[in-house]
């Protein structure tokens, strides 16, 4: 089988996508040498590039240095240097690739714990040459998956979101690296394949949430009240909205995506507070004064580069929290959390308020930004996704770093495993976000340093940025329909990650939390929304390599993934293009 | 080749996975030879049994150290356990299992005198693959992985 290639070129960054499944990039980690030879010659007999590794930390410094080298990770579970399950979690986090967990324990209590960590398959030792024959289904899902949420909030052809936030085009959308067409040949992907996809929240009738659209959905949420979120009901919103022809179906089904993400975020938070900190090493925060970066970046301005990278690799998005440069591990965790539980459908708006709580998650933060949109207790564990509730108090809040946007959130929609997936989908948000967010300066990049990996910020797939009074720094806030920016750092460089970020997090947590409020308070200080913004890569599918761009957006916005972009200067409009947005919006809804 | 000495490595080797010395996982070791790696079951063997010495060390001293550590015992033996899920010792592995199932019980005595039955497993094991390899080396080199002659 094999992909088509330009779909398949930002997944895979090698052409061998041509004869896909051959060549599928195999690292693979046991302790055990002779587990580790047999598997070797296995996989060279699948026709796969076959990396072996020895220890834990060897491999996650390999899939680190080379982030987009691998489409798949074998692991056992039961490894010396580190516990088999953490090295899932990190490699899911940061690289957001798809693990295979193996052991000579059946266990189902192993077998349960090593899914709840994000394994796409637990495989059984001694393992057989058949099992290994069909591991590139979890790779080509992920890429499906990727697509499909590329697509849903996609609705605008041609939206690209620009990897450094180089390129705006004309109508100052965010180009990512990859041109129309290559959206344009995805979009065929996946609806080639559309049937092969699954719980993508792309389905059949599905509206396309355009950045516009989001927005409108996130201020309506808004309105009625973060708080009341029990109360938050898709009549009242499609009423508040004022769109036609938006059924209250349409509304239900996207606001439980808004919940997901929120909840994932949360649960991401969670993660990250037993991680050890993330460190984004990359955050970009340029500009961290208010300018929530999106903008900037999504005018493409050339970007500062945290503005410019929205470039949501799939789930890398993170909210990080400048502040929380210790959360690296949660962050780590967080995202692959998020990007684990990513799954289309919103929890319920209350679970959101709930989960959104980054406080707890994220210990570290003293101000934790609350995302208006995130539910309460946003915790990291795998909570739904939709933390990123857009009424928000669009802070998220960050802990550790996190910019709370739930990666999840934005996984959320993505509905897959993949980061980079969702990536794009936030990148896509990131950019209607960046418009909003463009008003406090404050914002400061979450995480200067994350440059490399694109958070995917969820941000609410359209309209959101709508909603953002793009121009001042203090409009900024009003917003905070931020969607959490999940500090996924799904593909984040572990090594990237450096909270510095974090630091500005905290301020901006603050702010955030100021902000929350349905009246969006400007973002005064720095919305610690951190996204990590990939480079268009993670557009790609599941790709490895999902760098951390290092913008930050720190606009919260509600419906979008904050994301501290200290790109974002916000004095100027961030004029959102749909199509970026929409691409964020994928990320977060999958409508 | 000589005819009966492939023969009689074949039949060695339907001996010793009948009485389950061995299992489908041997096989399959053998199906992965190749020109590339022509003693490549061999050489997997030999790689196990290196390692092995190493892991059954550890247990040994943890069974006869101080207060058991239970926990500890059971990574071990579960490393161990896997390694030799890694050439199909079916008989070995076995008697791992037994032995988690007294170290999760908690059971010090039980876990000693299983422990006596992996090693002796183990060891036998080795001997009787060593006899099959000489037999396959004896039948000819396209025959030692003896992969077409199940």
């Amino acid at each position: 089988m094999s992909f088509s290639a330009p779909s398949m070129e930002n997944g895979f960054s090698s052409p061998r996508n041509e004869s896909f499944p051959a060549g599928l990039r195999v690292l693979v980690v046991d302790d055990d040498p002779t587990w580790l030879k047999i598997l070797e010659k296995m996989l060279k007999k699948c026709s796969y590039e076959v990396t072996t590794c020895g220890l834990a930390r060897e491999a996650l410094k390999l899939l680190r240095e080379r982030k987009d080298g691998y489409d798949i990770v074998i692991s056992d579970v039961n490894m010396p240097d580190m516990d088999g399950f953490k090295l899932l979690e990190h490699v899911g986090l940061e690289m957001d690739l798809p693990v295979l967990m193996m052991s000579v324990d059946g266990e189902t209590s192993r077998v349960m714990k090593g899914v709840q960590h994000g394994a796409c398959d637990y495989l059984l030792k001694p393992i057989r040459m058949k099992e290994l024959r069909n591991i590139w289904q979890h790779v080509f899902r992920k890429k499906i998956h990727e697509i499909r949420d590329i697509e849903s909030h996609d609705s605008y052809d041609g939206i690209q979101i620009s990897r450094n936030g180089s390129e705006l085009s004309d109508d100052g959308h965010m180009f990512c690296g990859e041109d129309l067409a290559y959206v344009k040949k995805r979009k065929d992907f996946e609806n080639k394949h559309d049937d092969i996809g699954d719980h993508s929240s792309t389905k059949k009738h599905r509206v396309v949430w355009s950045v516009d659209l989001h927005q409108k959905f996130v201020k309506a949420v808004n309105q009625i009240g973060f708080d009341s979120k029990y109360e938050v009901g898709p009549k009242k919103i499609l009423d508040l909205m004022n769109v036609p022809w938006l059924t209250r179906e349409n509304v239900a089904s996207h606001l439980q995506k808004y919940r997901l993400y929120l909840s994932r975020l949360q649960k991401e938070n969670d993660l990250k507070a037993s991680l050890g900190g993330i460190k984004l090493s990359d955050l970009p925060s340029k500009d961290p004064a208010g300018s929530f970066g999106l903008q900037s970046s999504i005018n493409g301005n050339q970007n500062d580069v945290p503005n410019g990278r929205y470039q949501f690799s799939g789930d890398n998005f993170f909210a990080q929290d400048v502040d929380s440069k210790n959360h690296e591990g949660d962050l780590k965790r967080v995202v692959s959390e998020t990007k684990r539980t990513l799954t289309a459908d919103l929890p319920d708006p209350q679970d959101m308020r709930t989960q959104m709580s980054f406080d707890h998650s994220f210990g570290s933060l003293d101000s934790e930004v609350n995302f208006a949109a995130i539910p309460a207790p946003y915790s990291w564990s795998k909570a739904p996704e939709n933390q990123f509730k857009e009424e928000h108090k669009p802070l998220l809040q960050l802990e550790d770093g996190f910019s709370q946007l739930p990666p999840s959130g934005i996984h959320n929609h993505i509905q897959i495993d993949d980061p980079l997936q969702s990536a794009s989908s936030i990148t896509s948000g990131l950019s209607m976000t960046g418009r909003e967010i463009c008003g406090p300066e404050k914002i400061k990049p979450l995480y200067p340093q994350y440059s490399s990996n694109h958070m995917s910020i969820l941000s609410p797939k359209e309209s959101a940025f709508d909603s953002f009074p793009v121009q001042s720094k203090s409009q900024m806030v009003k917003h905070q329909s931020f969607e959490p920016i999940s500090t996924a750092i799904s593909s984040m460089k572990p090594q990237g990650f450096n909270l510095s970020c974090i630091t500005d997090f905290e301020s901006c947590q603050r702010n955030l939390i100021s902000a929350t409020d349905s009246t969006f308070e400007p973002f005064n200080e720095d919305l610690t929304v951190c996204w990590l913004e990939g480079d268009c890569h993670s557009m790609n599918f599941g790709l490895p390599n999902v760098e951390f761009t290092d913008y930050i957006d720190p606009g919260f916005i509600a419906e979008f993934p904050i994301y501290l972009c200290d790109t974002l200067t916000s004095d100027t409009e961030c004029p959102f293009d749909p199509p970026e947005y929409s691409i964020v919006d994928q990320g977060l809804f999958l409508s | 080749m000589d005819k009966n000495r492939l023969q009689r490595q074949l039949d060695m080797k339907r001996s010793l996975i009948d009485q389950g010395y061995l299992d489908e996982q041997f096989i399959q070791l053998e199906e992965l030879q190749d020109e590339d790696s022509p003693n490549f079951v061999e050489d997997m063997v030999t790689m196990f049994y290196n390692n092995s010495a190493r892991l059954l060390e550890n247990i040994e001293q943890a069974l006869v150290t101080g207060p058991i550590d239970f926990p500890k015992l059971d990574d071990y033996m579960h490393q161990f356990k896997g390694s030799s899920s890694s050439i199909g010792a079916t008989r070995v592995k076995n008697e791992c299992t037994r032995f988690l199932e007294h170290c999760t019980a908690g059971n010090a005595e039980g876990c000693v005198r299983t422990f006596l039955r992996v090693k002796q497993e183990h060891a036998i094991l080795r001997t009787k693959l060593e006899t099959y390899f000489q037999l396959a080396r004896q039948a000819g080199s396209s025959a030692s992985g003896g992969a077409k002659a199940r």
